[in-house]
């Protein structure tokens, strides 16, 4: 198989921060009451680990091994200021929303362990790679959730009001737990079964071509 | 006193960092299987949260904003609390090895703890709707957030940890145990305490 595509299936679906790895939860249970916010704050993420991905594989002849995560810190906290000062002069609204969690991108468990488990081993362009496919499952996972919770929580969709009937428990961090819970559970489930399946099939090609050979 | 009262309540009770504001969750799902670790830990954060605010907060009012350097806050916040929890690290070491054999071990992951960053960044921000009317903030307060801010996440750990013990009892689906079954129990947890937001 490609690299690149084992890369990007890797960092959407069978690697997942969301869902298999279950990284970077504080910014998913405190944002996922809205659809706005949550896809708002996948979509910073995303550009701030492509860019730390990629300024960090770049660095990594550079950086002394003892001293390195310091150094990832800097980078990442640079980061997440220029982000901080982009989104408070050209999309205020967004700033407002995200709140506290915007300063707390710094200490998000994905950006430093991608840096730590991909970028530091890996080139320039696979690691972009890298840093675009974890940012975007990221981002899709995320925005799934924060679509379920806003829908059953407030009766709308990005801030659209769909019908009146809601849980209101489902908008406040309770129901972002049940949510985020039931969410990895279904995830996992499916991915097994379709490897179960997978399994399954080839078996069975296997005992097909053995009695084939043997006939 | 009023204020005092108002910033217990608030920072246990009603704007718990786990059930509330769902900072410190990392350690919070982490470190949460065995009662004696989740109390460890949760000390942990506590003393680092009060020391890194002790540190940060008259660091921020009197130099940082007399000298217009607020924008660099986050990257002066990350490196202060990655050198004060190396530096606990070395003293607890130093001084006492049966504290460091109970506390060191949950250190070194302290410094990517979101509680301990948000509450730096919290109490440099608007905390009128806490402190009240006519109340200045100032690094008692401060300290004192910081201090019960860490006690209810202790508070919440250790909860946790409880009903976790207890839930190794029972067998449940491949797909939901580990993760999903936490974060289902953490939900409870959070609807116990979204009340206290009521009574208040």
């Amino acid at each position: 198989m490609n690299k690149y595509k084992r890369i990007t299936l890797d960092g959407l679906i069978f690697q997942n921060p969301t869902f298999m790895l279950v990284l970077g939860t504080c910014p998913t249970l405190g944002l996922i009451s809205s659809a706005f916010s949550s896809m708002g704050m996948g979509l910073t993420v995303l550009v701030i680990l492509t860019l730390s991905n990629i300024i960090i594989s770049a660095l990594r002849k550079v950086i002394p091994n003892a001293v390195r995560i310091p150094c990832y810190i800097v980078v990442i906290a640079t980061l997440v200021t220029f982000a901080r000062m982009f989104l408070d002069k050209f999309v205020p609204e967004l700033y407002e929303s995200l709140g506290g969690f915007l300063a707390l991108i710094v200490v998000n468990c994905i950006i430093l362990g991608r840096a730590e488990a991909f970028a530091n081993k890996h080139t320039v362009a696979e690691s972009a790679v890298d840093g675009i496919a974890n940012g975007l499952g990221f981002t899709l996972a995320l925005t799934l959730m924060g679509v379920i919770c806003e829908f059953f929580g407030k009766g709308s969709v990005f801030g659209l009001q769909i019908m009146e009937f809601k849980i209101g428990m489902l908008a406040t961090p309770a129901g972002a737990f049940l949510i985020y819970g039931l969410c990895i559970a279904v995830f996992v489930y499916v991915i097994d079964a379709v490897e179960r399946a997978r399994r399954v099939k080839a078996n069975k090609l296997a005992r097909e071509n053995l009695l084939k050979e043997g006939a | 006193m009023a204020t005092f009262i108002a910033i217990v309540l608030s920072a246990v009770l009603t704007n718990n960092f786990i059930t509330a504001k769902t900072y410190g969750i990392c350690p919070f799902l982490g470190v949460s299987k065995k009662t004696s670790s989740a109390a460890g830990m949760g000390v942990a954060v506590t003393v680092v949260m009060v020391l890194a605010t002790l540190v940060t907060y008259p660091i921020y009012t009197y130099v940082m904003v007399p000298l217009n350097f607020e924008f660099l806050e986050i990257i002066f916040f990350i490196f202060i609390i990655a050198s004060l929890v190396q530096m606990l690290e070395v003293i607890i070491r130093k001084i006492s090895p049966t504290l460091y054999n109970a506390m060191g071990v949950y250190l070194p992951l302290i410094t990517t703890n979101c509680a301990v960053l948000g509450v730096t960044e919290l109490v440099i921000g608007d905390m009128s709707a806490i402190l009240g009317e006519g109340v200045a903030m100032n690094m008692g307060w401060a300290v004192l957030y910081a201090l019960f801010a860490g006690l209810g996440f202790t508070l919440v750990m250790i909860i946790m940890s409880g009903m976790r013990e207890k839930l190794n009892c029972y067998k449940m689906p491949k797909a939901l145990s580990g993760f999903p079954i936490s974060m289902v129990t953490a939900c409870f947890i959070c609807m116990a305490f979204a009340v206290f937001g009521y009574i208040v």
